[in-house]
């Protein structure tokens, strides 16, 4: 059964180091079983939304649940429900994987046996078995202490889980890797998960919330976040003919369609045309029918673009950068304003 | 105290995983070797009023200065750096379970070092075969007295050796810190006593919490049997406010 309760809400939170804010009266929340993306670029207050959440620091002002409980007034009942693994991963480098295991199991009030039976578990849903369990977390490479952090904050099975950076310096089949053990927890506990490796965000989770200088400047599902910041459709055709010719017959065919980018492929007639569009429905029909018939350019691909939470999120990143007050980005203006004026 | 002997056993293990327990064990245990010597060497050149046991331990705070803050020092500014006390702190553990738990090992292995020079009056002892001479060199009442105020002291010594590590990221400092911290509380406390105070009014008055700040003092009066509360009451006091500043220090900088 599903909770009605948010596994995390914010409200205004706050937190201020002297005179800057590192988190700005950011709201938000996490459904119980959600696979959430914390997203921004570097110090937009992603790590420290997430130790105010995990009750590592108070915030300045606002307020944070986890599972309905505040994190403010009942920081002990909330540790029982959260795992985390901090930024850079921190472990300590002489101690076996087992042995380190044995001893998270113990002070997050595992029992012995309950111990060893989740040890085996998150070895297992980790891939953290075949010898790597006696093997020093020292001498283990980024990828198996990644795997070694995530196994230890799903290790007493918490409701909650917060990964702060989990995919930061892994290689393609590390981050393969990493993305199945996201999908086997899925359902199982609800993720939060910060990066600025968007892909990943992607690929791994049902909504994102995006920060920007410590505000929340988006937040909702891929399609949700397209629609608001990226509406319309992009299309991608390759066709072999002029290019004055295949706009002015697009064009034609339906009059929001706009000319964004075009190249010849090298060797031969074929290009690649970009247009763009403010309409959702859908214009492929249209622009195939367009270049119908004897003597015109020959369509041998065309696609529709969808826009990639990258592109959403520098959408998103860039409004806030323009709505924001800034001496420097004022000084650019100004200096851009002067030259047009002597133009 | 939840949670208490996990964590003991995982800081005594981090302790004996230390290159720096090591060098402290081995300092310690040659200085305070080669001072019993040097002790033995003057009682064989001339009569001594007091027992070698007595004179040892006059020496605590050579080893004091050096020992603790190399013990200490690592304790909580090295997982702050690591970044491993907030691994720690997101756990359900109390921070002063934590805190405490450091002190507990440390204190463990000071007492430890402490307790293997008792070998050195065994070893004397059992090498000679003069009755005076074995009474002489193993006499219970001073060891004893000697080793419940080395116990006490360290409760104060280390504390704050574990406060200094709490208020900084580095090793270094923190180990210059309680080098530093140690000095005043034993050498400074014995400064107290030159500044010149009225024997009445009301600086008079301040001559009492002088005398009773005397680290050297109270050595004096375990190694000759007496046992006075005052000393239990300083120590013990004193180690607790430190353990506390540094929960609070924790809790503060995680």
């Amino acid at each position: 059964m599903v909770s009605l309760v948010p596994s995390i809400r914010a409200v205004d939170l706050t937190k201020r180091f002297g005179p800057n804010h590192a988190i700005d009266r950011i709201s938000f929340e996490v459904g119980a079983g959600e696979v959430v993306g914390f997203l921004g670029p570097n110090g937009a207050g992603k790590s420290t939304t997430m130790r105010i959440l995990t009750g590592l620091l108070s915030a300045t002002s606002g307020e944070a649940w986890v599972a309905g409980r505040s994190v403010a007034r009942d920081p002990d009942s909330i540790r029982h429900l959260i795992g985390f693994m901090p930024e850079n991963n921190p472990l300590p480098e002489d101690m076996r994987v087992i042995e380190y295991l044995r001893f998270r199991a113990r002070i997050k009030g595992l029992s012995r046996k309950i111990g060893k039976n989740r040890i085996e578990e998150v070895l297992d849903i980790c891939d953290l078995k075949h010898g790597v369990g006696r093997k020093l977390i020292g001498n283990l490479s980024k990828g198996y202490r990644q795997r070694v952090g995530i196994a230890d904050a799903i290790l007493a099975e918490p409701p909650i889980v917060i990964l702060d950076e989990p995919t930061i310096g892994l290689d393609p089949h590390q981050i393969l890797g990493f993305r199945r053990m996201i999908q086997q927890l899925r359902g199982r506990m609800t993720l939060v998960i910060s990066s600025h490796i968007l892909p990943e965000i992607e690929k791994v989770c049902d909504r994102s919330v995006i920060l920007n200088r410590g505000q929340v400047v988006a937040a909702g599902t891929r399609s949700e976040l397209r629609a608001i910041f990226s509406p319309g459709q992009t299309y991608e055709l390759r066709i072999d003919g002029s290019l004055s010719e295949v706009e002015m017959r697009v064009k034609a065919a339906d009059e929001s369609l706009i000319l964004r980018d075009s190249y010849r492929e090298p060797g031969g007639n074929v290009r690649r045309i970009t247009f763009s569009s403010e309409s959702n429905s859908n214009l492929v029909p249209r622009i195939i029918q367009s270049l119908q018939g004897p003597g015109l350019p020959v369509i041998q691909e065309i696609r529709i673009r969808r826009a990639s939470l990258e592109d959403i999120f520098l959408a998103a990143t860039k409004k806030t950068w323009k709505s924001m007050p800034n001496p420097l980005r004022e000084d650019e203006d100004r200096i851009t304003g002067s030259e047009d004026d002597q133009e | 105290m939840k949670n208490f002997h996990h964590l003991l056993r995982h800081e005594i293990r981090v302790l004996l995983f230390s290159p720096a327990t090591y060098v402290a064990g081995v300092l310690f245990l040659v200085l305070m070797g080669l001072i019993y010597w040097a002790l033995l060497k003057g009682f064989t050149m001339s009569p001594q009023e007091e027992t070698p046991a007595t004179e040892f331990f006059r020496v605590f705070w050579i080893p004091a200065f050096f020992v603790v803050p190399l013990l200490t020092m690592r304790s909580i500014a090295e997982e702050r750096r690591l970044g491993t006390l907030q691994t720690i702190l997101t756990t359900p553990t109390s921070t002063f379970v934590v805190v405490f738990a450091k002190f507990i090992a440390i204190y463990l292995f000071y007492l430890f070092l402490w307790a293997c020079t008792l070998a050195f009056p065994v070893l004397t002892t059992e090498m000679t075969t003069a009755k005076q001479a074995q009474t002489i060199l193993f006499d219970p009442a001073s060891l004893l007295g000697g080793f419940v105020f080395v116990a006490l002291s360290g409760t104060l010594f280390i504390s704050l050796g574990i406060f200094c590590s709490s208020l900084t990221r580095s090793q270094l400092v923190a180990g210059m810190l309680c080098f530093t911290g140690l000095f005043l509380l034993i050498a400074g406390s014995r400064l107290l006593l030159e500044v010149p105070l009225p024997e009445t009014g009301p600086l008079g008055s301040l001559n009492a919490p002088f005398e009773y700040l005397q680290t050297f003092e109270h050595l004096l009066d375990f190694s000759g049997g007496i046992i006075d509360t005052r000393p239990f009451v300083y120590y013990l006091s004193g180690s607790l406010l430190f353990l506390v500043f540094s929960v609070i220090l924790v809790e503060r900088k995680a």
